[in-house]
């Protein structure tokens, strides 16, 4: 389990004025969970996950992570080896010539043998379905496919905390596609829990639960369905609707008898077909 | 009309053994006033032609006029040209330097030899134009802007060129939903109050749809489509599928509706018109 304690996170401004990034955070995310977090820009957001391995500490408050304080300077590399980090620029976390050895990056450092840590590298290549690519060097790969590498990476280390950072803001709509359905199916096959922050309304939908920031603090903290039904509320924080709810919502005020929260286009298929 | 593409091909690493062809045999004629979206893939051929149009690369085959001109030939009307198209390039802030926003704007204009005086006005105007108070904002840091904010910046100094033509590669990426709105009106005001040209690459069909007159497609270094995005969303929607480009949720449900059977016209946009096509069919259906 990931357990804030009344997190607080102070940055000192340039006219050395006290900021909280973050102020009072309290949650709980469980081993197996899947969730999105979301928010407006500045909201707090990428403060919040850096916390979780131990890259950024709270000024008040504790981070656990299985039980082991982020604080604890001997603790913080078994932290760091069950939670895995996918940030939105992949050119940033790619280090290595070729794919395999980019995967395999971690696994050396920890110094895992040479035949386990094919197995791992094979393992993790197999469930991003990059097999075909395990020689190519990784610049040469487009954005879905570095981000994927990224992804391996991490999950070569045996992760069991999967945090991504706006993970598809800088890809075209099929990486974005295959990156959520890789996400997904790591939480389901794999059991990796997944927190996932992002910008675009519509996945977040597709999450279990749903985690809103506003000026450093948790204001709503629900399933998509719920999270969806606040539309006025969501407008306040910089926030909306996917476009499909929003149909919803209309609909509903001209009268139609059907959820203003539908979330995706299969349900709303399905509600439309009652009445034409 | 402005800009010509004829003929036009380009390949990186030209006759080496890395030899890369990133476009090939592009036609394309830009008119003043157009808004035009062009999507497709990473890796398309996109960003490519964004480089071409304002002559950052000289294309391997093929002639690029601008207003006539053939921009190679005369390489002394380059820079003139470049004055011309304003191009602003994925996450702009990331090329922020200076210390104040004054002079982050007053970059382009000054090195172009405005004079001072002149600076403040073109500084102004082009604050205006994205919707930010100039005495609010001249003295403050760049980096102490919020995301949109800093976006908005990036575009006010490609404005204090005073472009015609202002191109734009993925303007509205990782912002949030209400500064991505913010910032598309001002994209909006660029096109019909101040009645630039505007070319725009976005992955996000729905603001392509809502915006553009007019859509080009390109996949593997060509143009497949060049069409309004009513008839590239009503005629081509398998092939867009096909090529895995998402279409905007209201689209795809009407699409799927149509699939299955159902009445309704297809080629929706937006959420209101969807609204009223739906409306309609519920109460033929009534009666």
């Amino acid at each position: 389990m990931i357990e804030f304690k009344n997190v607080t996170h102070f940055y000192n401004t340039e006219q050395n004025e006290k900021i909280a990034s973050l102020s009072e955070i309290n949650l709980k995310i469980h081993k197996g969970d899947f969730v999105a977090i979301i928010g407006a820009n500045g909201s707090g957001k990428s403060t919040l996950v850096k916390h979780i391995n131990g890259l950024l500490l709270p000024s008040k408050g504790e981070v656990l992570v299985e039980n082991l304080n982020t604080r604890d300077m001997e603790e913080v590399w078994n932290i760091r080896k069950q939670v895995g980090m996918v940030f939105q620029n992949p050119d940033n976390q790619l280090i290595a010539t070729t794919v395999e050895d980019d995967i395999a990056f971690g696994l050396e450092n920890i110094g895992i043998k040479a035949k386990e840590m094919g197995e791992r590298v094979d393992w993790a290549l197999n469930i991003v379905g990059l097999n075909g690519l395990r020689n190519s060097e990784p610049h040469l790969l487009s954005g879905g496919q570095k981000q994927r590498v990224v992804i391996a990476g991490a999950l070569a280390m045996n992760t069991s905390y999967l945090i991504l950072d706006e993970p598809t803001s800088m890809l075209d709509p099929k990486g974005r596609k295959n990156i959520l359905e890789i996400v997904k199916d790591l939480n389901k096959k794999e059991s990796i829990t997944i927190v996932y922050i992002t910008q675009f309304m519509s996945e977040a939908a597709q999450f279990d639960k749903i985690f809103v920031l506003d000026k450093g603090r948790i204001v709503l903290e629900d399933s998509p369905k719920k999270v969806f039904d606040k539309a006025e509320q969501l407008l306040g924080l910089s926030l909306e609707v996917p476009q499909i709810t929003r149909l919803a919502r209309e609909l509903v005020k001209s009268g139609l008898d059907i959820p203003g929260n539908i979330l995706n286009e299969d349900e709303m298929v399905k509600y439309l077909c009652l009445y034409i | 009309m402005f800009v010509h593409l004829k003929d036009v091909s380009y390949t990186y690493n030209l006759n080496m053994p890395f030899e890369t062809v990133a476009l090939k045999g592009i036609n394309l004629k830009v008119n003043r006033g157009e808004f035009i979206g062009i999507i497709g893939h990473t890796g398309c051929g996109k960003t490519t032609l964004l480089q071409l149009l304002n002559g950052l690369i000289e294309p391997t085959k093929g002639q690029i006029f601008i207003e006539n001109v053939d921009i190679h030939k005369n390489k002394k009307k380059l820079k003139e040209i470049r004055k011309k198209i304003g191009l602003s390039f994925q996450y702009p802030e990331n090329q922020f330097f200076e210390e104040n926003i004054f002079k982050e704007i007053a970059f382009g204009p000054k090195n172009m030899g405005v004079a001072e005086e002149q600076l403040v006005q073109s500084v102004k105007k082009s604050l205006q134009m994205v919707d930010m108070d100039y005495q609010s904002f001249k003295d403050r840091s760049p980096f102490s802007l919020s995301g949109g904010e800093m976006r908005r910046v990036a575009i006010a100094s490609i404005l204090a060129i005073d472009p015609e033509v202002i191109i734009l590669d993925e303007p509205t990426a990782s912002l949030d939903p209400q500064s991505c709105s913010k910032l598309l009106s001002v994209i909006v005001d660029l096109y019909q109050k101040y009645h630039k040209t505007i070319i725009m690459v976005s992955h996000n069909m729905e603001i392509m749809a809502k915006l553009a007159r007019r859509i080009i497609v390109m996949e593997k270094g060509e143009i497949i489509m060049d069409d309004t995005p009513r008839n590239i969303f009503q005629k081509s929607i398998d092939r867009l599928e096909d090529i895995g480009l998402s279409l905007p949720q209201v689209t795809y449900t009407m699409y799927k509706l149509k699939k299955i059977g159902k009445p309704v016209s297809s080629g929706i946009l937006t959420v209101e018109e969807a609204k009223e096509e739906i409306l309609k069919l519920v109460n033929e259906n009534k009666k």
